[in-house]
């Protein structure tokens, strides 16, 4: 299982003021502690924190990479900090994200061919998020077709269902799970699955309940990726847990140690 | 239509690990051996590299052996009251990569030898032998505990590996392994999950993951092997998956165990169907060997210099489709 962990992000109040004053320690110390965590990847988001995008980009790509030794998931829909970010990470990188919309994908998926790295493809198009798991289908067959063209293969992609607030669309989250199994149909290898937890939970009660009982709902779909919180201590056990009960992992007494070595 | 041959994508390989200490790495070996590496299931070259050829270890007790059948002992006879020289037999004549040592005489139940005496057998084998060295307790764990820090002492600097830390009893084996720079076997009684377990345990004492080579005790061929062949199998599996705690290279007892069944020693009197005796037990062993090495075993434990010749043979073959 692959976790990204979410937070460098200039969403979270941390984050950003690290960005405004260029304090590298908080942002170094996220990097790590996510990592430490269990998180195998590390999103950078620059969020509204700064003006300059690329600056800020370049900055906290260079403190993760100095921090840690994990890829990092260059999470921006601006394809010219997309290049910033992904040069900066020398290789060692994820492209979040593209959408099934032409020109989001024909400005995208040459950069992560260029920089031979998977890409996050997001199951919107030019109407928005799709009513249901057929119609994220379609735009998830439109985006497999598009990287393989660029050469990109199956497993170089990430799938994003994309994921609603339960509290607003109650029919999104079953939907999404019907999408990640319908995913592994598409071809042979499939391309991968990946959801960004935290929206399920957006402005709801319990958020971390949400969460943790939504990502085993979705490992046992067949998930392979999430972009969540790895410092969340509950979320991770239950993951780990959930993947020794799927058989994926080999069970031993002290599985929860084993995960982390 | 080109037919392309499906390949299976691996996120990691199995933890290379070298046994033995040459002058320069503060021993007296004049050989190590380095095993492990894999890229992929066993000997699908097509799919990943072997870098490392798996080698065999023939078996050397340290008292002389007394119901072995005729078509073994002949090869044994001459030197099975000295260890030092039955190793080095092994090595000049049958070609060991390594010698297992073996210390039967300190059962409790049997001649119950003084660690002292045990320790005095390994330095004179270590003298005998410039191949490394795996030092096997006699299976007794109170014993074994006793005489192991001594075994260990005997031999340190060497990077021996130690046999056998258990899901009962690692502390003693573990801590004698850290004080004098050897490796350890982790056992377990062919089960997956025990077997991860005491990874765990012995990582948590701080023994390095490149110095356990793990081991699932096993049967000859017909008694059940088969559940050890899906065992290893597995564990080669976890290894490319990435499971740290079982990606290390893998031990068989083979000549021990081929050599326990009735299909080996019984008598063509007894037995006029299963033709002659003097060639059974070397194809058992043979027999078994192959199993384990297609299984995903890198260290062979033998007995029979003529079987270790058909799995040295057949080695080679396994390792000539490897583009270099």
């Amino acid at each position: 299982m692959l976790i990204i962990g979410e937070r460098i992000n200039g969403m979270f109040t941390d984050v950003k003021k690290a960005i405004q004053a260029q304090d590298p320690a908080p942002i170094a110390d996220l990097a790590r502690r996510q990592v430490a965590a269990g998180a195998n990847a590390l999103d950078i988001n620059v969020g509204p924190a700064s003006r300059d995008k690329l600056g800020a980009m370049q900055w906290l790509v260079g403190i993760a990479k100095e921090a840690v030794d994990v890829p990092l998931c260059i999470d921006t829909a601006n394809a010219e900090v997309m290049r910033v970010g992904l040069e900066a990470a020398e290789g060692n990188a994820i492209v979040n994200s593209t959408t099934g919309e032409e020109e989001r994908m024909e400005a995208t998926l040459p950069l992560a061919a260029e920089f031979n790295c998977p890409i996050i493809g997001l199951t919107i198009d030019a109407e928005g998020v799709p009513r249901d798991a057929n119609g994220r289908m379609e735009i998830a067959l439109r985006l497999l077709m598009a990287c393989m063209e660029k050469g990109i293969s199956a497993t170089d992609l990430y799938i994003d269902a994309v994921i609603l607030p339960v509290n607003a669309l109650q029919q999104v989250p079953i939907q999404v799970l019907e999408a990640i199994k319908m995913c592994k149909s598409l071809s042979d290898p499939p391309p991968q699955t990946i959801i960004g937890l935290s929206n399920v939970s957006q402005g709801a009660l319990y958020r971390e309940l949400l969460n943790r009982t939504y990502l085993v709902m979705a490992v046992a779909s067949g998930l392979d990726a999430a972009i969540c919180d790895p410092l969340d201590d509950e979320l991770m056990e239950a993951v780990i847990a959930a993947e020794v009960l799927l058989n994926r992992n080999v069970y031993c007494d002290d599985f929860i140690k084993a995960y982390r070595r | 239509m080109p037919f392309t041959v499906p390949k299976e994508r691996w996120t990691a390989e199995v933890q290379t690990t070298t046994i033995g200490a040459t002058e320069a790495d503060g021993g007296t070996r004049t050989s190590t051996v380095t095993i492990g590496g894999d890229q992929s299931l066993p000997f699908l070259h097509f799919e990943g590299r072997t870098p490392y050829r798996p080698v065999i270890a023939l078996e050397v007790l340290d008292e002389a052996p007394t119901q072995w059948p005729d078509a073994l002992a002949e090869h044994y006879r001459d030197v099975w009251d000295d260890p030092a020289a039955w190793a080095q037999k092994a090595v000049d004549e049958f070609g060991a990569d390594l010698i297992c040592l073996r210390l039967v005489s300190a059962d409790p139940q049997g001649t119950d030898a003084s660690a002292d005496d045990c320790a005095a057998t390994i330095t004179s084998v270590l003298e005998a032998v410039g191949v490394p060295l795996i030092i096997w307790g006699c299976g007794d764990d109170d014993k074994d505990n006793a005489i192991m820090p001594f075994c260990s002492q005997a031999a340190a600097g060497e990077r021996v590996v130690l046999g056998a830390a258990t899901e009962d009893n690692y502390k003693t084996i573990c801590a004698s392994a850290l004080a004098d720079g050897h490796l350890i076997i982790n056992q377990s009684p062919l089960d997956i999950n025990i077997q991860k377990q005491v990874s765990i345990l012995v990582t948590d004492m701080g023994m390095s993951t490149d110095n356990i080579i793990l081991y699932q005790t096993t049967g000859g061929l017909g008694y059940g092997v088969e559940y050890a062949y899906s065992i290893i199998e597995r564990t080669r599996l976890a290894a490319l998956g990435g499971d740290k705690m079982l990606q290390m290279p893998m031990l068989s007892i083979v000549g021990s165990e081929a050599w326990r069944v009735k299909e080996a020693w019984q008598s063509e009197e007894e037995a006029p169907e299963w033709g002659p005796l003097e060639k059974r037990g070397i194809i058992w062993e043979a027999a078994t060997a192959t199993f384990f090495l297609h299984a995903g075993s890198h260290l062979l434990v033998m007995w029979h210099p003529e079987a270790v010749n058909h799995v040295r043979q057949h080695i080679d073959e396994l390792l000539a489709g490897q583009q270099t």
